[in-house]
């Protein structure tokens, strides 16, 4: 600790951090440009210039840059002198020189960090009177603006993209006055996680191209805490609703999970919300294909007696929808009759995680675990494109190994330009398994390409490196065995070393031989911590539901053991081998159908359920970091859409269970769940109750500035609507409410006086870049135990023999494209692949085939015709097949496969 | 002592006269200092030589030579890989005195550079030359290799332990590169902008490895302090500081050029005696004494000894020691103009004051030049002076553009107010 003065008060503050971060925490209001929590201290704006003095009789002092000046005992400073303010206000005064004075048309006007430091300083009236510097703007592709004139040259986003997420192909060019920022030529940017620049930015010069599409200021956006959906990490988010659609993602913190960025495709997935095919009404299907719509009392007393009514009635839950609308499909169906949702395979991959995370190995990691592990060694999974926000934690951690060399040395982490020149002599160690490359290579100590079992056997002889009292892995070749070698060291030697897995891959093996590596760890008594990807916002409680695969719900149906199948959110032809899901609807008398997508199955229902977005739904969702977290309503849905397990509520009542009403209080519902599953006891305790209130009042959804309240619906109706009540969240569809900082969980957006943008952020952390107020949101609902768990048996796989014309297909998944609804929004559409197979180049020698040209691919679950793409890094005798991408059906991956040229048709040449 | 003695850096240097072989640099006692140092001397010595010379830096900052290296770390938690740079990117408007030692006797600086590397334990040197010096860059990379052929430099120098590699480096030309952590930055292939100290370069420099940056004429004294020792070279000098300085005028005299003149030489006999005094017609105004970033120094002035702390004593610096006379026929505001433009484009685009401001500043001058000029321009410009001062700045560039636009400001106010009132420049007809 270190006493420092500031505007003549004491303070009592953490030594190692910058003067300016100090002061942001202590909740001074210093303005800033270049400097970010996240990126730390570059002393390039200088805008946040206060006054030095050497001692208490020092009535002169010096103006120094708080962002470049470490704590010291002592510390004498003034962060209003007039000097200073003269100094900060000029700094605006140059800024504007080539600013355009567009704020009333700018995208970022009211969320302005510009705006905000030029209120704050001061700085009004014009000087300049000389011509703007102006800039040829480029075509940044379908996800963001690029407006250069609005540039203050902060050097933010390209120490943001370069820097901080590895990216290449933004720099800034040109030298004095002349700077551009921007890509070599139009076109679209490289990194998955350029949707950031949006927010790092401090004007307008990069801002979210789907916004403008259907523009809408902050402040007349309704926005709720929420959670996002496209993969399994939990980012949290802040949806912003106007007019009944969705029209943007922000981030919102959260210090154990996401920080400061999400990953494009959960910035710019939520386009399916406004998806105009979705279901909306309650649609009954005859026999001769016509549709009747039901109205809603109809439509339940119809189901709750087709459901008494028939002989056998599964449930099929999905992994993508929130735990609620599963566990009451689940109480509907009875738990014998349930199922989560997955094929066999992936269920049991699925169990296998959970049961690891459970009870142990290890300690399950949260993204900042990630963050701070300083050995990683990822395991057969292509972490950028299956959990992208986890790729940008692992490629944070390799300054870990810096920060070792840069303490010795007496450089702080914040002083960043001199810490990242370190980056090249010291980093943390980062070992990358997989099938072929991935975007974590680049930071990677060393990487191997191999089919699924070689990975696995690769972890398997780490292991046994660790610990020789485990199995050993016979006939490695020797480069191999040298790998091994040095990823155990490099775990032994490490304080906080990681495991990185998950289920993309498709082999159990995998998944086990991470869970061996960290076993090892734990059993020679060394720290150790784990990470497990699954793909869907709710994989993790699938397997702690517990029920049927889907082969034995289209067995039953087959069977005749039932008729009726109630379906969850869930395209089952994504899922299964069409001719499988074919059978099913062939054979099933009823099929219903709650979705808010319209999918395959949607489409070959006998009756659908309009389900209720996450935009419009309250539910809870564990991520695969095990973390329970409460996602509420940003907008009311338009009835007959509800929540699916406000549906399912509804029909219960109607079959006999009144005491089931009561769950349309959520809160009532997760008394419930916990009852009755003791592992998800903790689901009560990740947001506050409905009944919460602050001084009286519920968190308006609505800012004190939003617009136009009374004349929204003017078009249609004169009088002002009674908005919507919402009795199950502490939420309020109101501009009034508690104005201040609520209890975390339920932020609904970062504002702050003086602090229209993002960077408000701060006054709601306890210290600037830690954890919010009150605590980071969500609540983990295991912690694995202290002492090392039991060792199963494994067997270690064997490396796989192909006869001559055999290959091996394995997955590869793509950050846009292979996730189910995020496809839907256009900018991630354009920025899909079309369905190819990958094949390296010297493979494709063998088969004659060149990029583009067709190939035939013979598995035993069918036979695909697809375009050959060449992956250079894919081993031999290994064809990759692109997961999930629209118009490629499912398949069982990883398979045996032939694979042949695809002789063409004569008429075809 | 001879001629010769007393001009050491020179001394084998004539106008008009080509490239000398490394033969003739040896006959006259080149690389005897190389000699002495490596196979007499330990690192440590030499350091301690070069300190007892009061070798100051004649890049223009004028930091003891000798502390530099002593500030350079040792210890198990720093790296053993450090580097030297030899920096030859003379760019400051004024200066031609590297120059005319790289083109005049590249060995000497050679020499001087590898003896300094030796001494601060580096293995790695690089040269570090303006991209406009051609010749130079010709001169050396061919010495380099004489050098390298006779084992002064490469693997087991002269037969000893101490191996080291010098590499030749052409700038891509900004003025910035001169600033050390700016040319450490732009040698590793990125943007050249300055690094904040601390850590200064000699802990963090190149790559992040311990660096020490000297500039050709400090190294060009090295070979000569090792050879004579720390005593001779504190008698070249007519001040505390030891040594001969590289002085040269330019402007309307009568010879401008370069001399090497003992340390301490008053302004008023640089510029009467050895540029000949002003050219016919011409009188002087003011001097800006070493080079654009220093303050004009007015005729009343001009006895003052040119070293780094009489020069600080009339609040003005010596620089680089290469002076430019403003003569009564240039314009004083157009003079200035020159130079703030000209740093407003070398800004390296970094820091908001430097950027915005100068080129700013530069507008208001060519306005006022051009009789356009405001009332509220003086205001302007005045409030620059202090607004791009030392600390409010990233480096010192902008801090030292500001040197002689403050001291025009109050040496010619009145030249300022009559383009302004006039609304023309009184030199232009």
């Amino acid at each position: 600790m270190a006493t420092i003065y500031v505007d003549g008060k004491r303070y009592d503050v953490r030594e190692g951090q910058d003067l300016l971060t100090t002061c942001l925490s202590l909740g001074f209001n210093i303005p800033y440009f270049c400097w970010h929590p996240a990126l730390h201290s570059v002393g390039s704006c200088r805008l946040c210039a206060v006054k030095s003095f050497r001692d208490e009789n020092d009535t002169r002092g010096h103006i120094i840059m708080s962002c470049m000046t470490p704590i010291s005992e002592g510390l004498r400073i003034s962060t209003n002198d007039p000097e200073v303010l003269e100094f900060r206000a000029s700094v605006i005064e140059w800024l504007m020189i080539n600013h355009p004075h567009d704020c009333p048309i700018c995208d970022e006007g009211g969320e302005c960090h510009l705006q905000d430091m030029t209120v704050m300083t001061g700085h009004t009236y014009r000087r300049y009177r000389y011509k703007k510097n102006t800039y040829i703007n480029q075509d940044l592709g379908p996800l963001l603006n690029h407006e250069m004139n609005r540039c203050i040259q902060c050097y933010r986003c390209v120490r943001f993209y370069r820097d901080y997420a590895g990216g290449r192909d933004l720099n800034v060019y040109g030298v004095n006055q002349c700077l551009f920022y921007g890509r070599f030529e139009s076109g679209t940017l490289e990194s998955e996680f350029s949707g950031n620049l949006v927010e790092i930015c401090p004007t307008g010069v990069f801002t979210d191209k789907s916004l403008k599409r259907h523009y809408t200021r902050k402040w007349d956006l309704q926005t709720a805490p929420s959670v996002c959906v496209h993969c399994g990490l939990g980012c949290n988010t802040i949806p912003g609703e106007r007019y009944g659609s969705l029209r943007r993602i922000y981030n919102r913190y959260n210090g154990e999970v996401n920080g400061y960025f999400l990953c494009d495709r959960g910035r710019y997935g939520y386009e399916f919300v406004n998806d105009r095919s979705r279901p909306a009404g309650i649609v009954l299907k005859g026999p001769d294909g016509s549709h009747t719509h039901l109205p809603t009392v109809e439509a339940y007393d119809y189901l709750a007696r087709l459901i008494s009514e028939s002989s056998g009635v599964i449930g099929v839950g999905s992994p993508r929808a929130s735990l609620e609308s599963n566990f009451v499909l689940r109480s509907l169906v009875g738990p014998e009759n349930f199922s989560p949702g997955l094929g066999r395979k992936d269920l049991e991959i699925a169990a296998a995680i959970v049961d690891l995370l459970a009870h142990g190995p290890a300690h399950s990691a949260s993204l900042h675990d990630v963050e701070s592990s300083d050995a990683v060694v990822v395991l057969g999974e292509d972490v950028s494109n299956t959990a992208p926000r986890m790729a940008l934690s692992i490629r944070q951690s390799l300054l870990r190994g810096t920060e070792k060399i840069t303490a010795l040395r007496g450089i702080p982490r914040w002083n960043d330009r001199h810490f990242r020149a370190l980056a090249r002599e010291a980093r943390s160690p980062i070992f990358v398994a997989t099938f072929m490359e991935t975007r974590l290579d680049d930071v990677a100590t060393m990487t191997f390409r191999g089919t699924p079992w070689d990975v696995a056997r690769l972890g398997f002889a780490v292991a046994h490196e660790i610990d020789p009292t485990l199995p050993p892995v016979e006939g490695d070749p020797p480069e191999v065995t040298k790998l091994v070698s040095k990823v155990a060291e490099a775990l032994l030697q490490a304080e906080r070393p990681l495991v990185v897995s998950g289920s993309s891959s498709g082999s159990l093996d995998v998944v086990r031989s991470a869970a061996r590596i960290a076993q090892a760890l734990r059993g020679n008594g060394h720290e150790c911590s784990i990470a497990l990807v699954m793909p869907e916002c709710n994989s993790f409680t699938a397997p702690i539901l517990r029920g049927m695969a889907l082969e034995e719900v289209v067995e039953a149906v087959v069977a005749g053991r039932a008729e009726t199948v109630i379906v969850a959110e869930n395209d089952l032809f994504r899922r299964m081998p069409s001719a499988a899901a074919d059978e099913l609807f062939q054979k099933a008398r009823h099929v219903i159908v709650a979705d808010h997508l319209s999918t395959e199955c949607v489409q070959r229902a006998n009756m659908v359920l309009p389900a209720a977005t996450f935009a419009e739904a309250q539910g809870t969702l564990v991520s695969c970091e095990g973390r329970a977290q409460r996602f509420y309503r940003v907008m009311n849905p338009l009835a007959p859409i509800r929540e699916t397990w406000r549906h399912f509520v509804e029909v219960m009542a109607r079959m006999g269970r009144p005491d089931v009403f009561q769950w349309n209080e959520p809160d009532a519902l997760l008394t419930r769940i916990a009852e009755e599953i003791p592992a998800l006891s903790g689901v009560r305790n990740c947001a506050p109750p409905a009944h919460m209130r602050i001084e009286g009042q519920k968190v308006p959804r609505q800012a004190h500035r939003y617009s136009g309240r009374t004349a929204m619906s003017a078009d249609r109706e004169v009088h002002e609507p009674k908005p919507p009540d919402d009795p199950g969240s502490p939420l309020a569809y109101s501009m009034e409410g508690y104005p201040k900082i609520p209890p975390p969980s339920v932020i609904p957006r970062f504002w702050a006086p003086g602090w229209n943008s993002v960077q408000s952020l701060n006054k709601f952390q306890s210290e600037v870049g830690g954890s919010l107020v009150g605590g980071d949101p969500g609540t983990r609902l295991f912690e694995a135990p202290p002492v090392a768990g039991s060792r199963p048996e494994y067997e270690i796989p064997k490396p796989v023999e192909l006869g001559d014309d055999e290959w091996i297909v394995v997955p590869v998944h793509h950050v846009f494209g292979s996730e189910e609804l995020s496809v839907l929004s256009p900018g991630i559409r354009e920025l899909t692949p079309e369905p190819y197979v990958g094949i390296s180049p010297l493979s494709a020698d063998s088969l004659g085939a060149r990029a583009g040209s067709l190939v035939h691919l013979q598995m035993e679950q069918g036979a695909l015709v697809l375009p050959v793409r060449l992956l250079a890094s894919l081993p031999a005798k290994v064809v990759a097949l692109p997961v999930g991408l629209p118009g490629l059906g499912w398949y069982e991956l990883p398979t045996h496969c032939i694979v042949a040229p695809h002789a063409r048709k004569e008429s075809d040449q | 002592m001879n001629d010769d003695e007393r001009r050491p850096l020179t001394k084998n240097i004539r106008p008009g006269r080509e490239l000398r072989t490394i033969d003739e640099y040896e006959r006259t006692g080149g690389y005897q200092g190389l000699r002495k140092a490596i196979r007499e001397m330990s690192p440590r010595q030499v350091v301690d030589e070069v300190t007892d010379a009061k070798l100051r830096g004649r890049g223009g900052a004028g930091f003891p030579t000798g502390i530099k290296w002593r500030s350079v770390p040792s210890g198990p938690e720093w790296p053993r890989t450090r580097y030297f740079i030899g920096d030859a990117d003379e760019m400051e408007p004024g200066a031609f005195k590297d120059r005319m030692l790289l083109e005049g006797d590249p060995h000497q600086f050679i020499e001087g550079l590898i003896i300094s590397s030796y001494a601060t334990e580096v293995q790695v040197a690089y040269i570090f030359i303006r991209r406009e010096y051609t010749r130079a860059a010709e001169l050396l990379s061919r010495a380099l290799q004489e050098a390298y052929d006779r084992n002064y430099a490469g693997r087991n120098i002269l037969g000893s332990e101490y191996s080291l590699d010098v590499h030749l480096h052409i700038s891509c030309g900004r003025y910035i590169c001169g600033e050390a952590t700016a040319m450490t930055s732009s040698l590793e292939g990125k943007r050249a902008i300055p690094l904040s100290r601390p850590p200064r370069e000699s802990e963090c420099g190149l790559w992040g490895m311990p660096t020490v940056v000297d500039n050709v004429e400090t190294l060009c004294n090295v070979p000569h302090i090792v050879r004579n020792g720390a005593a001779w070279y504190r008698g070249l000098s007519l001040c505390a500081d030891g040594g001969t300085k590289i002085y040269g005028v330019s402007g309307r005299v009568k010879r401008p050029g370069v001399w090497e003149l003992p340390m301490g030489t008053p302004l008023r006999e640089i510029i009467d005696e050895h540029a000949g005094g002003m050219a016919e017609g011409y009188r002087l105004r003011a001097v800006i004494p070493g080079g654009a970033s220093t303050e004009f120094v007015p005729p009343e002035q001009l006895d003052v000894a040119m070293d780094f702390d009489s020069m600080a004593g009339v609040g003005s610096r010596l620089g680089t020691g290469t002076a430019i006379v403003l003569d009564d026929r240039t314009c004083p505001v157009g003079a200035v103009h020159n130079l703030i433009k000209f740093f407003a484009r070398e800004s390296c685009g970094w820091c908001t004051p430097c950027r915005e401001g100068l080129a700013w500043l530069s507008q208001i001058l060519a306005d006022i030049e051009m009789g356009r000029g405001r009332d509220e321009d003086l205001d302007i410009l005045a409030s620059h002076t202090r607004l791009l001062w030392l600390g409010r700045t990233y480096c010192a560039l902008a801090p030292g553009a500001m040197e002689p636009l403050k001291s025009a400001l109050q040496m010619f106010g009145e030249d300022f107010k009559r383009h302004i009132r006039d609304g023309r420049c009184p030199w232009r007809s």
